[in-house]
């Protein structure tokens, strides 16, 4: 008899096995699986959704009217100035490219870890990714001031015969988002194309027929296209880990790379890195506790999904508080007057109020998450990840405000806030991210579909149990 | 207008009984078929035989692709074309290309995966010759579709069939198509 099973009938009755939780509620066949996903895009638009849309679309209408008055007069309709050249604009860049990092790493290094919970989530946190950093990409390319001139970005051949100064990172940060946002949307669209072609024989009418099957490039489950297909996935799981660390990494070079105090610190890459998760997780959080009610998914997003999600949250929280208590450490520790003096104003200064906010938000409040009771609690996790995504925001918006609104000369000192015209820009980013999601929770299927039938119990060849056998094998050696 | 034969279709539903037969149908020596899954079944093929990927070589490639542009563009750029004195800093140094050269490998790797993908499983094709029968469209949903074509050497319309109703298919038939 082993020690572990003398333990655990201390705890279970004899013949009793600790089963873990299931991924899927109500034991459903694959037929159901197909057809629960699948329906959603057949079943008829409820008034309900079109009143979401019609609103997250006139949010996205007001913002591109604010970024049409921008582009054509200038960003000098903005709050900025000397000394402070940065305000909201590269605040809600980082803000939104950090929210699509939770999304790769819902899909590639959860998937490496093989933990099977994220199939239920995966889907959607990647397609919020994507429409993440299509903002993203909106607010960099817009605080350009020409954005019609982006090519200048690129080593292109341009008039001058000048090429991109290599040696900026701003001129990485071009190669970092792109490189992200093309990765992301491959890794995204080859995860769909099993679903697809499951849409395509699913759906009835001829012409969802016709659009799911172009998108689908023919699918059919082969085997043998089943084979390549499993390993371009891993291929690029394991790509996109790295990226995802590397380009939030890349974004806090054009802060730490600069010689600012309060930017210029080795600490940033990790820091930034980890804020990126905990906010990108605290936006999957705000998403998915609505769509999982509106689109009834409860039986796949379980409360097992969202405590599992929880404790991410939890975790990469403390990081962050982590490095916030670090940086003044460290502030006072490098004996650099400067450095001591920009983190006694963050704190103590003009924008205190912005760091505690930020503090409150993202170290305070997830602290309920100790308790099991508190992350399956639906109501309190939707307060949570708000606070958490305003938290975050007010992070990048403390770094970049407070470093630069008292510069080296006290002449230039100043203060900034923004004008209407970058408030309505933020809130049509969140109306162009809000009314793509609405889009793809309607049309694609937002659940990965085969991934999820292939983790169903049964789904697989009794032999293929290594890890049950191997764990049955370690019981009985000792 | 005769009515040619396509393949055999054949269905199964449980995991364990079709890698059976997957490996019954390879030991029988046929070359042109395939099973057709809602999902990868582990192990499954192993059991039919499939060769080893290429896959992997070709994002090697685009591996090697991303990072020689990288490094090829910006000491080209940089050093040789247009050298800008800017700080002082060297025109070109390793130290400050890495992060172009990570992020050009991963773009490389990527994209050359994903084309490779493409390539090996032959997409887009947008027909099938099963594409019609009602059988080949489960496999999308919830049942593991065993293809035999018809231009495989051992093919035959009956001693196929009957071999794959003794391996446990379900709703055993032939595939027929309208030839000119």
């Amino acid at each position: 008899m082993s020690v572990i099973n003398q333990n655990k009938s201390v705890y279970l009755a004899e013949g009793q096995e600790l089963v873990r939780e299931p991924l899927v509620l109500g034991q459903p066949t694959m037929r159901d699986i197909t057809a629960r996903i699948a329906s959603i895009v057949e079943s008829k638009i409820s008034p309900k959704y079109l009143l979401t849309l019609a609103f997250t679309l006139t949010m996205a209408a007001w913002g591109l009217f604010a970024l049409y008055y921008t582009v054509t007069t200038g960003i000098g309709v903005w709050g900025l100035n000397n000394p402070i050249g940065w305000g909201w604009d590269i605040t809600n860049f980082v803000f939104w490219i950090g929210i699509g990092h939770a999304g790769t790493l819902i899909s590639a290094i959860l998937f490496l870890f093989r933990q099977k919970w994220r199939t239920a989530i995966n889907r959607s946190a990647e397609a919020m990714t994507i429409f993440a950093v299509i903002c993203a990409l909106t607010m960099v390319l817009t605080h350009t001031g020409r954005p019609w001139l982006f090519y200048w970005l690129l080593p292109n051949p341009n008039q001058m015969q000048m090429w991109i100064n290599f040696r900026s990172p701003l001129a990485w940060d071009v190669f970092a988002v792109n490189t992200y946002f093309a990765v992301s949307a491959l890794f995204w669209f080859v995860g769909l194309i099993p679903d697809l072609a499951t849409l395509r024989n699913y759906v009835k009418s001829d012409i969802a027929k016709k659009i799911y099957g172009v998108l689908s490039l023919g699918w059919t489950g082969s085997t043998r296209h089943w084979h390549h297909y499993e390993i371009a996935y891993m291929i690029l799981a394991g790509i996109s880990t790295p990226l995802v660390l590397s380009v939030h990494s890349v974004v806090s070079f054009d802060f730490t790379v600069g010689i600012l105090p309060g930017w210029h610190t080795t600490i940033f890459p990790p820091y930034f890195v980890a804020g990126a998760i905990f906010s990108g997780f605290g936006m999957v959080m705000t998403l998915l506790v609505i769509a999982r009610e509106i689109l009834d998914l409860k039986q796949f997003i379980t409360l097992k999904h969202l405590d599992n999600m929880n404790k991410i949250l939890l975790a990469t929280g403390m990081m962050v508080g982590y490095a916030y208590g670090m940086e003044l450490f460290i502030a006072w520790y490098s004996g650099s007057d400067w450095e001591l003096w920009v983190f006694i104003n963050r704190v103590m200064g003009d924008y205190a109020w912005a760091y505690w906010t930020m503090v409150l938000c993202n170290v305070i409040s997830p602290q309920v998450y100790w308790f099991r009771k508190n992350r399956r609690n639906v109501p309190l996790m939707f307060i949570i990840s708000i606070f958490v995504n305003i938290g975050m925001w007010f992070e990048r918006f403390t770094i970049i405000a407070t470093t630069l609104h008292h510069d080296f000369l006290p002449a230039s000192w100043g203060y900034y806030s923004p004008t209407w015209v970058e408030v309505s820009i933020f809130i049509g980013t969140f109306g162009i991210f809000l009314s793509l999601f609405l889009l793809f929770a309607k049309f694609v299927p937002v659940i990965a579909i085969a991934e999820i039938k292939s983790i169903m119990p049964g789904a697989q060849p009794a032999h293929h149990h290594h890890e049950h056998e191997s764990a049955k094998a370690g019981v009985t050696a000792h | 207008m005769t009515e040619a034969p396509v393949g055999i279709v054949g269905e199964f539903t449980d995991p364990n009984q079709v890698t059976k037969a997957a490996q019954a149908i390879r030991d029988a020596g046929y070359r042109q078929w395939d099973i057709h899954t809602p999902y990868p079944v582990h192990g499954l093929d192993k059991a039919m035989g499939v060769k080893r990927s290429m896959l992997t070589y070709i994002s090697f490639g685009g591996l090697l692709f991303g990072i020689s542009n990288a490094l090829g563009i910006q000491y080209w750029m940089g050093a040789i074309d247009y050298p800008l004195n800017i700080g002082g800093k060297g025109f070109f140094d390793w130290q400050f290309s890495i992060p172009i050269d990570f992020e050009l490998s991963i773009l490389g790797t990527a994209i050359f995966t994903v084309i490779g993908l493409f390539h090996l499983c032959r997409l887009p094709t947008w027909y099938n010759r099963y594409q019609d029968d009602d059988s080949f469209k489960k496999a999308t949903d919830d049942t593991f579709v065993v293809t035999i074509d018809s231009d495989d050497d051992r093919f035959s319309a009956e001693t196929t069939q009957d071999m794959l109703r003794r391996l446990g298919a379900k709703n055993v038939h032939l595939v027929t198509a309208t030839a000119n």
